[in-house]
């Protein structure tokens, strides 16, 4: 799993798509590629349709006109229950775990191994700490309470929930907000190691220089249009500031 | 193991607490330390225990039944009325106790498809039942049941009164349901996380709708208990008793806010409470204290358990 796979033809691929809610038009024919193997970074400011576009692909709300593409595949909209299919999976910031529920019935649920209805706990303890090992996770033990672990490791468990059930394409939002130096520095160490995994990974986020810190690629995008997508090293903050900003719109 | 012993220390306070509750009442009465009065308190605790059972999972869910109480009456008066109606005593047990899952499960139907709070949905019905059941018997009681229904309330398997072996089952049937299934698992995380529980693709409805159906089966229980003991169905019969159960399963360790609880935390808080009325009873000491001193052991432990989790999430 831990060969970097190099992938030509995107993962995920949107096509000219329209959103509007009501009078507001919200997207106005976004097209963005993601590719397993990096990270993509959506930014853009409040109201530039970020939000809109990743509900969009977790099939939380269904696009008025274009198409979305899933390792070639063509979707017109997705329910989340087909983007979950799929392997679209959202990392929820905080509202994903249990607190009083122990690691591995975190990372289990919904997709608990039992026999007739009882749990196979110890199974279950095992192929938590393998999943755990294989994404690179450090939890010391699957047993403890998922409120007594810090950010880094709950969004970790969040993630291995995400990956067991098939996830391929994890997207962050703000993955690291009201979060402390040392916390943000794992969560965004566990983002590259995913993605150096071969997960197409997608963070939305306010925080440029965490976004040039981990990101590929990074899509500007502004009043509901991608206005450009740039590779991240060969850019500045500056020239993506002027771009959200609309000083300078494309060069 | 270690961190085994510390997730449970709690209960191990619990059964250190039993334990000099015990020795202390065996030193203040020369009658407490009998075979007979330890059957005289698993026999009276069998009730409670039968209705704490469901509670406890309800209330780990993050919910609060508090018609189980009226739940008690209503079985209770429908088993006493079909076995005067002449059923038979094992059709009128097994209709009694389906009325009370009925019961169960329309709480938990109002509660999950109403959206709306259990403790009002409960209090309503609850209300409701006790309502119904004056109206169908004008008050009145009705007795005289017949031996093979009375076997319930007082025979004996052997030494063991049938309440103490039906709550002992029930005890076990609720510890496997709650920490080996899977439903006891989507119980907990209902209590834990309804929000991640749901977007996981649980259906969160029909666990609620399971959990109160199963906590009114447990009142259905200790109902039919209740009316085989005295020979008698009373209209009044099981109010309060709610309290008693609530009482039980928080002072057994489970989290008022849900998500936390166990079985066997609730079986050693209701012998608790039960061996403290016994030995205040033999020592004479009238019931309207045991009453206070009850709602102080339960605001202590309250006390204890709430301050030890806030301890434990400001890490």
């Amino acid at each position: 799993m831990n060969t970097k796979e190099v992938v030509i033809t995107p993962f995920l691929e949107t096509e000219d798509i329209y959103k509007s809610f009501n009078q507001v038009k919200a997207l106005k024919g976004v097209s963005v590629n993601a590719f397993g193997g990096e990270v993509l970074a959506i930014v853009g400011d409040n109201g530039a349709g970020k939000s809109t576009l990743i509900k969009i692909l977790s099939g939380v709300l269904q696009p008025d006109s274009g198409i979305i593409r899933i390792e070639g595949k063509e979707y017109k909209r997705l329910t989340p229950k087909k983007a979950a299919e799929t392997g679209i999976s959202t990392v929820y910031q905080d509202l994903a775990l249990g607190n009083t529920m122990n690691v591995a019935a975190n990372l289990f649920l919904g997709s608990e191994i039992a026999k007739g209805g009882i749990l196979q706990k110890k199974k279950m303890r095992e192929e938590a700490e393998e999943l755990l090992k294989n994404l690179d996770i450090h939890i010391p033990d699957v047993t403890e309470t998922a409120g007594n672990l810090s950010g880094g490791q709950r969004q970790g468990v969040a993630v291995a929930r995400l990956v067991h059930k098939g996830g391929r394409i994890l997207i962050f939002d703000e993955p690291t907000a009201a979060m402390g130096l040392n916390e943000s520095a794992a969560v965004l160490k566990l983002i590259k190691r995913l993605a150096s995994q071969g997960f197409a990974v997608i963070v939305i986020s306010h925080n440029l220089p965490q976004v040039f810190h981990i990101s590929d690629r990074i899509c500007v995008m502004r009043q509901g249009k991608v206005i450009k997508e740039l590779v991240t090293e060969d850019t500045t903050m500056d020239e993506v500031v002027a771009m959200i900003t609309g000083a300078s719109t494309t060069s | 193991m270690k961190k085994r012993l510390k997730n449970n220390s709690y209960t191990f306070i619990l059964f250190g607490v039993l334990t000099l509750l015990t020795v202390v009442m065996a030193a203040a009465s020369p009658y407490f330390f009998s075979w007979k009065n330890f059957r005289n308190i698993l026999n009276q605790s069998a009730i409670y225990l039968v209705l704490s059972i469901g509670m406890t999972l309800v209330i780990c869910a993050g919910q609060i039944d508090l018609s189980v109480g009226a739940v008690i009456g209503f079985s209770g008066m429908s088993m006493g009325m079909l076995l005067k109606a002449g059923v038979p005593a094992q059709a009128a047990v097994i209709l009694g106790l389906l009325i009370a899952a009925l019961a169960g499960f329309l709480n938990g139907w109002i509660v999950a498809y109403g959206r709306i709070n259990s403790f009002i949905v409960t209090l309503s019905t609850m209300t409701i039942l006790r309502g119904i059941i004056l109206v169908l018997t004008n008050a009145k009681s009705v007795f005289g049941f017949g031996p093979v229904f009375g076997f319930i309330g007082s025979g004996r398997v052997g030494p063991v009164n049938m309440p103490i072996i039906i709550s002992v089952i029930m005890a076990a049937i609720g510890s496997v349901l709650l920490h080996k299934t899977k439903f006891g698992n989507y119980c907990l995380f209902t209590g834990s996380n309804e929000v991640a529980l749901n977007r996981s693709g649980v259906n969160v409805k029909k666990y609620k709708v399971l959990v109160f159906t199963f906590c009114g089966l447990c009142a259905g229980i200790a109902g039919m208990i209740v009316t085989a003991r005295l020979n008698s169905a009373e209209p009044l019969a099981g109010q309060g008793y709610e309290m008693d159960a609530i009482a039980a399963t928080i002072l057994g360790g489970t989290s008022m806010r849900g998500g936390k609880g166990s079985i066997i935390g609730t079986v050693a808080a209701c012998f608790i409470l039960n061996v403290m009325k016994n030995g205040l009873t033999l020592l004479s000491i009238s019931t309207h204290y045991q009453e206070i001193l009850t709602g102080l052991i339960l605001l202590v432990s309250v006390l204890i358990s709430e301050s030890s989790q806030r301890r434990k999430s400001e890490v």
